[in-house]
């Protein structure tokens, strides 16, 4: 053994040590998530498809020196090439500019539907799962009957009634599309709110509002955002959906439903009508389910394999 | 002995009120807690000592009996600035010390959470001030202000609890299970941390627990309870050295001592509730067999209680 | 005795976004056939994932062996693949967890899930293996054991929960039973008569059995031998008599201390150990334990502390024990235990080279 000099043998004691002090740099909950968000290769993949999607959105209109909305009916249906870079539909308007426009129209309507699911849905499942007992009851039994409503009875009872507009579209796709957020909401509410930090917050005087917007809705912020991430791309499939059975806007105002509309029956001849819209329906939807994932994943990592 | 500062009269806590699985979680007790002292209240889970603790706290509305807090009933209050000044006289502390802090908030915001809400400083400064106050009370420092709760190990959260509930400077406060959660090592700092704070601040406490070892070294008085009854009430040093009614005694024989020899030789009592053997028409309540010393029994059990007093 | 498992200089680490995790820390015991080893510690000090890592149990990754043996009857079980663990878990090692309602099946009849074992590990057939299920049952003192079997987890109560799960871990009479704080969730009436089960089995079966509890009463009730874990490593370890009466690493003395009697009226503080347990992604150097212990000298922040035998079975990891330390006094709750052991040696004796 080698010697050990005796004076390293004096009890110094464990005084004017922190043994209190955390050594690891402090990481907030989001910072962690966004680490391993960052690290999902796909869910990255889908934001910067999203990124670009949205890109051409708001510039796209502007790249080319066409109207979307202006006939040229000496062009009709040409295909892709240098002068129109998608080709031309059957009233010559360059399907390039309509594509982007329509992609502004549809990814609005995407974003609405969410916002507003996001809004009613976390108000009325809040309450209803806080609150608890008969006010849960009616809150939940009112959104089963809605849910109950046959939707495209709905859908095309509004069209009738306030006429067809982007407005009414929006309606109708948030009519019932805060149900499933609600329910999302109302359960994890209804698991949180005996947790003991709620409790302790109630001891100390916390009114409902208190409890709602420090410890309960921060605490469901995850599955309401994976929610919301959903909900858009079901969102923007519902609106093409609807406008492709002619439910949806008026022409001269394009969306990626209306053009896949107007595209099929000329796609033995003219497929890049269908193909251009068709597609980039199938990127958006990609691209906010793979990022939904991916925020599910960051989220609540016990999930993952 | 000192005044009283909490009489529980009689109270009740039943869920499921009309409904076929009736659960009687709190069924008729009565105590008092005097001003200064800690009363501790053990039993089994489901006896219904945290549903007592959470009923005086007003978590739940009573469905019986009364809890009066200076003379004051607690739960007759119903306007929100009364209801708030009973807030701050009244906390608690909680068992899970990774439930009880709100992850997504810092520990600074979560101890600050008091003062929020009843304005108990006027500038953010002296929000701060406090709370760096607080932490310094339990054992932490500055530098903790800004971490999350997942950051700290379970003592310190639960001390970081402590602070929250001393934001409010109350002067009772319930605590619930505090140490159950966490090592042996780290349960002495927190019990500790308690006695100096009732010491200093002059705490009333209740103190709930199924520790038993640790509920006598902290508590003046003990309360067992069994299936929402209270069954024994007693000084802590007269329950361990004198328990009359025989659930108390099962469950202190049940204790394992960390001392190998005596685990040897030690020798468990069980409790069957038949014992008692109670008749349709005799009155079961608590009597006072020895000056504060009480028990959940009947007129006979009582004779034969007082006898082995004596002995 | 016959040792049943030697765990030999065995190291596990997980990988985490903060940086590798070492849990465990160059762990060496023995377990002897049909006597209980009881670890203690506390939360994070690395006794659960030791004994997971018997169990191979740990999720690799993040987890990894970084080194050692695990040396089950002479055999290392270290190297062994998935499908091979799978013959020894359940038939040679068993365990019970704390938490007897998620480690039970809550879709599967109690005598289905006692069943499935037998039926894969030892080829019985569905109607001996039901005979057996029902034997066990019985032998676990659950009452009615015809009808239990056919009961789901839910109809069952806490107690006896852990009673059924206990029948599970036995019915293939595996050699060994690790028991991971098995009473820590139940009312001490109920951790009783568990315990007292748990020693009437084993006395029956004659299994060896490792017990993680933080509870030093549980420990003196069913111990023959103590191992103190601490920031991953042993740094104790010995008969429960030496454990208790007898202590002399300043973290069991703590331990010791920082529980209050029963028996006598004390009321003076605690002797709280004060700080919190080390950071494993840091191990401090030196002696991890230095940081909270008032008896720390100047080395034990400088060089990790080597073993020292104090009797044939006793062995504890601190400098105090070096013939240059000062003598120093424990604490008075722990004085008052202290006893003088016949078998201990005259002077501790350095112990060279690992174990």
């Amino acid at each position: 053994m080698q010697q050990i000099s005796k004076d390293k043998f004096q009890i110094v004691g464990n005084e004017g040590i922190n043994s209190e002090k955390i050594e690891k740099p402090s990481l907030s909950f989001w910072k962690d998530v966004s680490i391993r968000f960052r690290k999902n290769k796909l869910a990255m993949f889908g934001i910067v498809l999203l990124v670009l999607l949205v890109f051409f959105a708001i510039f796209g209109p502007y790249m080319t020196e066409y109207d979307y909305a202006k006939n040229d009916l000496m062009n009709t249906n040409k295909a892709p090439s240098s002068e129109h870079w998608f080709g031309t539909d059957d009233l010559g308007r360059d399907v390039f500019t309509r594509t982007w426009e329509g992609a502004r129209i549809s990814l609005a309507i995407g974003v609405l539907a969410a916002l507003i699911d996001f809004t009613i849905g976390v108000l009325w499942g809040g309450i209803s799962g806080f609150k608890g007992g008969r006010v849960d009851e009616f809150m939940m039994r009112t959104a089963d009957i809605l849910y109950g409503v046959p939707y495209l009875l709905l859908v095309i009872l509004l069209m009738v009634v306030l006429g067809q507009s982007l407005g009414t579209m929006i309606l109708a796709m948030t009519i019932t599309g805060w149900i499933n957020m609600s329910r999302i909401v109302r359960g994890q509410v209804l698991s949180l709110k005996n947790q003991e930090y709620v409790l302790a917050s109630r001891t100390l005087g916390a009114g409902l509002t208190r409890i709602m917007g420090k410890h309960l809705i921060p605490n469901t912020m995850g599955p309401i955002l994976v929610t919301m991430t959903l909900t858009v791309p079901a969102a923007i499939f519902t609106e093409a959906f609807l406008s492709f059975l002619g439910l949806g806007l008026t022409p001269p105002l394009a969306s990626w439903g209306t053009m896949a509309s107007d595209g099929l029956p000329a796609l033995k001849y003219y497929p890049w009508r269908l193909f251009f819209p068709a597609t980039f329906i199938a990127l958006t939807i990609f691209a906010f389910n793979v990022i939904g994932d991916g925020l599910r994943d960051a989220l609540d990592p016990r999930l993952r394999k | 002995m000192a005044e009283k500062l909490l009489e529980i009269k009689n109270l009740k806590q039943h869920f499921n009120v009309g409904k076929p699985n009736l659960v009687k979680a709190v069924d008729g007790v009565t105590f008092d807690i005097y001003k200064g002292e800690t009363l501790g209240l053990v039993g089994e889970s489901g006896c219904g000592k945290s549903t007592t603790g959470r009923t005086i706290i007003r978590l739940y509305d009573a469905t019986d009996g009364q809890v009066l807090f200076n003379g004051e009933d607690v739960h007759g209050k119903k306007n929100v600035s009364e209801l708030k000044k009973f807030n701050r006289k009244m906390q608690m502390i909680f068992q899970d010390p990774y439930a009880s802090l709100n992850p997504r908030m810092t520990v600074a915001d979560i101890i600050a959470e008091g003062i929020d809400i009843h304005g108990l400083a006027k500038t953010k400064q002296e929000r701060m001030e406090q709370v760096y106050d607080l932490l310094k009370t339990v054992g932490l420092n500055k530098e903790h202000a800004n971490r999350y709760p997942h950051e700290f190990s379970g003592g310190q959260r639960q001390r970081i609890g402590i602070a929250r509930a001393l934001a409010v400077q109350p002067e009772f406060i319930i605590a619930d299970e505090p140490i159950s959660a966490l090592d042996v090592s780290i349960q002495a700092q927190v019990v500790n941390l308690l006695k100096k704070l009732q010491n200093e601040k002059g705490l009333t406490y209740l103190f709930i627990a199924h520790d038993l070892s640790m509920v006598k070294y902290i508590s003046d008085r003990i309360g067992v309870m069994y299936f929402g009854k209270l069954v024994e009430l007693a000084p802590a040093d007269t329950l361990y050295k004198n328990p009359l009614h025989p659930y108390t005694q099962s469950l202190l024989s049940a204790i394992p001592l960390p001392d190998p020899e005596s685990e040897r030789t030690r020798k468990r009592v069980s409790y069957d509730p038949s014992v008692h053997n109670y008749e349709d028409n005799e009155k079961v309540e608590m009597r006072e067999v020895a000056p504060g010393h009480f028990v959940y029994c009947s007129e006979k059990e009582f004779k034969q209680y007082k006898n082995a007093y004596i002995k | 005795m016959e040792k049943i498992l030697e765990v030999k200089d065995l190291s596990v680490s997980f990988q985490t976004y903060g940086g590798e995790v070492q849990a465990v820390r160059n762990v060496n015991f023995d377990l002897y056939k049909g006597e209980t080893l009881a670890i203690v510690g506390e939360s994070g000090s690395g006794k659960s994932v030791t004994t997971q890592t018997i169990m191979k149990l740990i999720p690799m990754p993040p987890g990894k062996i970084k080194s050692g043996q695990i040396l089950f009857e002479g055999k290392d079980i270290v190297p062994l693949s998935d499908k091979q663990m799978e013959k020894v878990r359940g038939k040679e090692i068993s365990m019970i967890f704390q938490d007897p309602m998620t480690s039970l099946n809550p879709t599967m009849k109690i005598g289905r899930q006692i069943m499935e074992g037998l039926i894969k590990h030892q080829n019985m057939s569905t109607s001996s293996a039901k005979e057996r299920a029902i034997e066990m049952l019985r032998l676990v003192g659950i009452p009615m054991p015809e009808r239990r079997v056919n009961q789901y987890p839910h109809e069952f109560s806490g107690g006896m929960r852990q009673r059924a799960m206990i029948a599970i871990a036995l019915a293939a009479n595996p050699k060994l039973l690790i028991a991971d704080e098995p009473t820590t969730a139940l009312d001490v009436t109920i951790q009783a008569q568990i315990l007292e089960l748990m020693k009437d089995l084993q006395s029956k079966m004659n299994t060896s059995i490792i017990f993680i509890t933080h509870d030093l009463g549980v420990v003196a009730n069913v111990a023959d031998r103590v191992a103190v874990m601490y920031g991953g490593q042993i740094v104790e370890t010995g008969t429960v008599d030496e454990i208790f009466y007898d202590p002399r690493h300043p973290y069991t003395w703590g331990l010791l201390a920082s529980m209050p009697s029963l028996e006598n009226d004390d009321k003076s503080e605690l002797a709280a150990i004060p700080g919190t347990p080390p950071d494993l992604t840091n191990p401090p150097k030196g002696d991890a334990f230095a940081a909270r212990n008032p008896y720390a000298m100047q080395i034990d922040f400088e060089e990790e502390p080597p073993l020292f035998q104090i009797s044939e079975t006793h062995f504890a990891k601190t400098w105090l024990l070096h013939p240059d330390a000062p003598a120093v006094e424990p604490p008075d709750a722990v004085k008052r235990r202290m006893r003088k052991l016949s078998s201990t040696f005259d002077k501790p004796v350095l112990v060279k080279g690992g174990k």
